[in-house]
């Protein structure tokens, strides 16, 4: 037998596509599993809020303030996490917030994407003068801490919420462009990039279709692990008051307002803060698996 | 079939750094024919990939530099054109395969899609019929069942079915030059055999020459007409194949031939130990006065230490850089 009549038998005998086989996947990406669906669920809430929120989250009711969840004596079923001090339902607050969290983190990690990638791989690319540039630039950025950058840029720009997507863009950029700096680094020494240019390819060519798609994985981990941390930091900048204002119902601003009460009505600020909690692990779980499914080794196996 | 295609003259190349100035290519000269195929022998470090890197102009810059000579591929000045019209040179007139088929394919791509880029590039052709030529072009590198090869990752195939790949890439235009850096040194022998054989094949289908930059002898002997041997950036011995292992005349030709295991040997003449050609190669920033080899020669006399010795005819198109001749 040769060896490519070998290879051609490893293909033909390996197990064909079957439910029992689809199963067997899901379970070995258990996690991911587990994380894509409760991010599903979140984003399904997120645009079906209007629907699915049991009432509207700015009505007050100030006879219903501070109402228990239900399990707990004195709670009803109308507000099965019970209500804020101002009688709104923390479940529907908690759905709106969703909206807000997911938007925000999403676009932020996407416009830190665009500007991180676009600058780190010319960095690299380039180096020279255009890498020292870019890299000092990055250095400039790193010696601030990222938060504080955050704050004292809502601050200048004014609370709203395109600035703190904004603001979490600009602060939050610089991990994607090192990485893919120094990856395109890397690349470059490789022989099928010598080889594309020994077939005359464009730079622009060979940064965008041979560069970029090897770096992706590592930035598709990665970001998604920045969605987690734009949607907390989104919850912080709020929380400090900086962030959505009230009575808008973000998680951070309901973390915020339940603080005040957080020993004897501790629901107030632990469902928001699970909240929190739940969507940044999921996303990490998700990104984890993302990162063995784009991996070409683990691809085929 | 006496047509030069690529006339190199006196090319230098050297490399600009912190410890000094490297003279990796040294006032390098040789042609090769139309449709036939030069070997470039020599141990690491001579200046054959160089060469090779300098005619396709991918020398890094800085800190190299193509610092003297002329390279004319078919009466044009390589290093006097624009890098707009040597990018309309490089890939279709010339192309190049290199040593690593494990590391010259792009991982995240199906073979199919790399073979068809270079046709949607060059050649303009859409993504249907470039699938089509890549089929055609895996086919003639001799890959079995091509229509399913097509879609496969490079990790799925090996060394010598990658090796394949890259030459189809390489042959996809039609270049009337193919440049190989090393092509078979990464592959197990009868592999090596089977790449040799397709690419001497090729050679006669598409009548294009072909430089084979090896440190492999058998290689040379297997494929080559016409052998240029360096060392130390200099070429230091050139002739036909069958000229230069009949009578090698430059003492380093000779220890690179003597140096190699032959066959059954051990019983024709007992165990004894394989010649070696002892020292190191010299220090490409403080090169040393007289010729370059002078201090692993066998034969090296009072001359050879004062005066680097110039290219002298030994006969018809056997040229030695020795002062012994």
């Amino acid at each position: 037998m040769t060896e490519s009549e070998f290879i051609q038998n490893l293909h033909t005998t390996a197990p064909t596509w079957s439910g029992i086989r689809f199963l067997k996947r899901m379970w070995q990406f258990r996690m991911g599993v587990i994380g894509g669906l409760f991010l599903l669920s979140l984003i399904i809430i997120a645009v079906f809020t209007a629907w699915l929120a049991p009432h509207n989250p700015y009505t007050q009711d100030v006879t219903q303030s501070l109402a228990p969840p239900v399990w707990i004596e004195g709670g009803s079923s109308d507000h099965l996490l019970g209500t804020d001090h101002l009688g709104r339902d923390i479940l529907s607050r908690i759905m709106y917030g969703s909206r807000i969290s997911l938007v925000i983190g999403f676009s932020a990690v996407t416009l830190q994407l665009i500007l991180g990638v676009a600058l780190g791989m010319l960095a690299g690319y380039y180096q020279g003068w255009v890498d020292s540039l870019i890299s000092f630039l990055v250095d400039a950025m790193l010696s601030f801490p990222y938060i504080l950058l955050a704050i004292s840029l809502v601050a200048v720009l004014g609370a709203s919420f395109q600035n703190i997507i904004i603001a979490l863009a600009i602060s939050g950029w610089t991990k994607y462009a090192r990485i893919s700096r120094i990856e395109t680094i890397k690349l470059k020494e490789q022989e099928f990039i010598l080889a594309t240019h020994s077939l005359a390819y464009s730079s622009w060519r060979i940064i965008i279709n041979h560069i970029l798609p090897n770096i992706l994985p590592t930035l598709v981990v990665i970001s998604t692990v920045g969605v987690a941390r734009a949607i907390i930091s989104e919850s912080l900048l709020s929380f400090l008051g900086l962030g959505i204002q009230p009575p808008t119902p973000s998680w951070g601003v309901m973390l915020a307002e339940g603080r005040d009460f957080m020993f004897m009505q501790w629901w107030l600020a632990a469902f928001p803060g699970m909240a929190i909690f739940l969507a940044a692990l999921s996303i990490n779980f998700l990104g984890d698996t993302l990162r063995d499914l784009t991996d070409p080794y683990l691809r085929k196996n | 079939m006496n047509q030069t295609l690529l006339d190199i003259k006196e090319l230098s190349t050297r490399f600009h750094t912190p410890e000094g100035v490297v003279r990796a290519v040294d006032r390098v000269t040789f042609n090769i024919k139309k449709g036939s195929c030069l070997g470039i022998v020599g141990e690491s470090g001579c200046g054959k990939s160089v060469t090779a890197l300098s005619i396709m102009q991918l020398i890094p810059s800085p800190p190299g530099k193509i610092s003297n000579g002329s390279i004319m591929f078919e009466n044009r000045d390589l290093l006097g054109l624009s890098p707009n019209e040597v990018r309309g040179i490089r890939g279709k007139e010339i192309s190049m395969i290199f040593q690593e088929p494990m590391t010259s394919l792009n991982p995240v791509y199906t073979v199919g899609n790399q073979i068809g880029e270079t046709y949607q590039i060059h050649q303009g052709l859409s993504s249907k019929e470039a699938r089509e030529k890549s089929i055609e072009m895996l086919s003639l590198v001799g890959i079995p069942s091509p229509q399913k090869r097509v879609d496969e990752y490079p990790h799925q195939l090996s060394g010598g079915m990658r090796q394949r790949v890259m030459i189809a890439i390489a042959m996809a235009c039609q270049p009337k030059l193919l440049i190989a850096d090393e092509p078979t040194t990464a592959l197990d022998v009868t592999i090596q055999a089977q790449i040799l054989d397709l690419m001497a094949g090729l050679q006669e289908k598409m009548d294009m020459s072909i430089m084979m930059i090896t440190h492999d002898l058998g290689v040379i002997a297997e494929i080559s007409d016409q052998v240029v041997v360096m060392y130390a950036g200099q070429v230091v011995e050139q002739s036909s194949v069958d000229e230069l292992f009949e009578y090698p005349f430059h003492p380093y030709t000779q220890g690179l031939l003597g140096s190699m295991p032959k066959l059954g040997d051990k019983f024709l003449r007992g165990k004894h130990p394989l010649q070696e050609i002892s020292g190191q190669v010299p220090d490409l920033i403080n090169l040393p006065v007289g010729c370059l080899f002078a201090s692993r020669c066998p034969r090296v006399e009072k001359q050879c230490r004062e005066a680097l010795p110039g290219l002298t005819e030994v006969s018809s198109e056997h040229d030695v850089r020795c002062w012994l001749v």
